[in-house]
């Protein structure tokens, strides 16, 4: 029975070691690339549309309600302390610009476009259009890969400019409207407090963000193994692994941040 | 000329070929033939360089592409190569003169201004016309398998490699796939190595044939040698017969004489 156990348990690190090295190659193909061969513009144009048509409408709805539920929330607490709602731009402000935009963004990015490219490159992978690509004289990661990291990459942090704007004006409708706040004093709340340096802090996590995601996702959709089934468990995958990496990621990346004095 | 020596290929812990060894001179056709999991489309990945051999070695005019020092080296062998797929591997997203003249980019350096013109010259080879627009999915299997092989030729190759190109088409549209494959190699002269377990197909368009089993080459000759066959392998192959020194289950689970009882 034990030796049952131990033998899973080294099956399945082997596993997760192999899949880390298969991974690490990709990367390094991937910057390889970038920097060896002439970029594909076309397919990264066409990704960036894709990406970003794709996700804009849910990314400014989610941020919109989050800023709402932020202005509630702080206006309500502090009214219970003070008597009057406070600081509630100022609070939706930091919380949108420096964290949940780019945090609630990239969550929207991984569920629709990450998807999509895990389906579509995996079913590329096992109707063997990839192997195609190679015999056409062409590699996989300079016309696959490639367009939907650097579209990635452009359009992340564009979203993510946008859906700041999105979940303070959330916020703020919620300030006017539940509060009376007078939106002199909502938009004050905000300037006075914050700097550039804290839009920063989100804008660059969200390159953090588009990276990990995008590799994660092309990773999953080119290791696809075993007909449609397989295509569905690596779609799942890339979902849940990018969760994941977003939320270690946005804890590193901020850790960093704060070190350097970008907060 | 590709030269196979002693092609060793392992997938974890399974052993798909044991030491192959063939050789294609030029302008011959060799079909491989063998029942399925016998290694024969992994053979033709290592022939192509989408796999690298674990043991032995593949060589084409002499260069091996385990061996290419850089990418200009592998596109160079690359370049040498048309594939056909089992199911065409077309690429859904584009439309059909766009999927032909994809190979073009990068193996040839002929303006893009004549995309168009020569993908409908190599359909017009394939016996199609008037579908240049259309996507992939808007057309049958045996359209799907001439648009591949239109696309295999668009570069013009020296050697073409046919995965299985009658698999899963009716009889009449596998002999007209048969023919088409005959009359490429007679207007371009290629080289070609075809894997297929459709015997019908083997005699016609052979020059050779070489029968793979449990990752061996059993037996090489011309397609009269393996009708007249005394190796029972290759008659039973051949043939068709479900009773033979060859053998397959009928389920994979037998009930036990005993639960019969």
């Amino acid at each position: 029975m034990i030796e049952m156990w131990l033998s899973a348990l080294g099956g399945a690190a082997l596993g997760v070691m192999e899949s880390a090295g298969q991974f690490a190659l990709l990367v390094q193909s991937t910057v390889r690339w970038m920097f060896k061969s002439k970029i594909e513009w076309r397919q990264t144009l066409i990704q960036c549309a894709r990406i970003g048509a794709d996700s804009l409408p849910v990314t400014l709805m989610t941020t919109f309600f989050t800023g709402m539920v932020l202005a509630l929330q702080g206006g309500a607490s502090t009214e219970h302390f003070f008597n009057q709602p406070l600081f509630v731009g100022m609070l939706v402000g930091f919380a949108i610009v420096m964290e949940l935009s780019p945090v609630m963004t990239a969550l929207v990015v991984a569920g629709r476009a990450g998807a999509a490219i895990a389906a579509e490159l995996g079913t590329m992978k096992v109707t063997e259009q990839i192997d195609a690509l190679y015999t056409l004289g062409t590699d996989p990661v300079r016309y696959l890969v490639i367009p939907r990291v650097l579209a990635f990459i452009l359009v992340l942090p564009f979203l993510v400019v946008i859906s700041d704007f999105s979940g303070i004006l959330g916020g703020y409708l919620v300030a006017k409207v539940k509060y009376q706040i007078p939106p002199s004093v909502f938009w004050h709340d905000i300037v006075d407090t914050m700097r550039v340096r804290h839009f920063m802090h989100g804008y660059i996590k969200a390159y953090v963000f588009a990276v990990a995601v995008s590799l994660i996702c092309c990773y999953k959709g080119v290791t696809a193994r075993g007909g449609a089934e397989g295509v569905g468990k690596s779609t799942t995958q890339a979902v849940v692994l990018s969760m994941v990496a977003i939320f270690v990621l946005d804890y590193l990346a901020t850790a960093v941040l704060v070190a350097l004095g970008i907060t | 000329m590709i030269e196979a020596r002693g092609v060793v290929k392992r997938f974890g812990s399974r052993t798909i070929l044991r030491g192959v060894d063939i050789s294609v001179a030029t302008g011959e056709t060799l079909v491989i033939i063998g029942g399925s999991g016998c290694g024969k489309s992994t053979l033709l990945k290592c022939v192509v360089g989408l796999l690298h051999p674990d043991g032995g070695s593949v060589t084409v005019d002499g260069r091996d592409i385990a061996k290419c020092r850089n990418e200009a080296e592998v596109a160079d062998y690359r370049r040498r190569f048309g594939y056909l797929f089992q199911e065409g591997a077309l690429f859904d997203s584009m439309t059909i003169w766009e999927n032909v003249t994809f190979g073009l980019r990068y193996l040839t350096d002929i303006s893009p201004a004549r995309y168009r013109r020569l993908a409908r010259e190599k359909l017009a080879m394939v016996g199609l016309k008037d579908i240049e627009d259309f996507r992939p999915a808007e057309l049958s299997g045996g359209m799907k398998k001439r648009v591949a092989l239109a696309r295999a030729i668009a570069a013009e190759p020296s050697y073409i490699l046919y995965d299985e190109p009658t698999t899963g088409l009716d009889p009449i549209m596998s002999d007209v796939i048969n023919d088409l494959i005959l009359d490429l190699q007679k207007q371009l002269k290629v080289t070609s190595i075809v894997v297929t377990h459709d015997m019908k197909s083997a005699y016609k368009i052979a020059s050779r044939i070489a029968m793979l089993h449990e990752g061996r080459v059993l037996g090489q000759g011309s397609p009269n040698d393996f009708k007249t066959s005394a190796d029972p392998r290759i008659h039973q192959f051949v043939n068709g017969l479900s009773q033979g020194p060859i053998k397959m289950k009928l389920k994979d689970y037998e009930p036990d004489a005993a639960e019969g009882a």
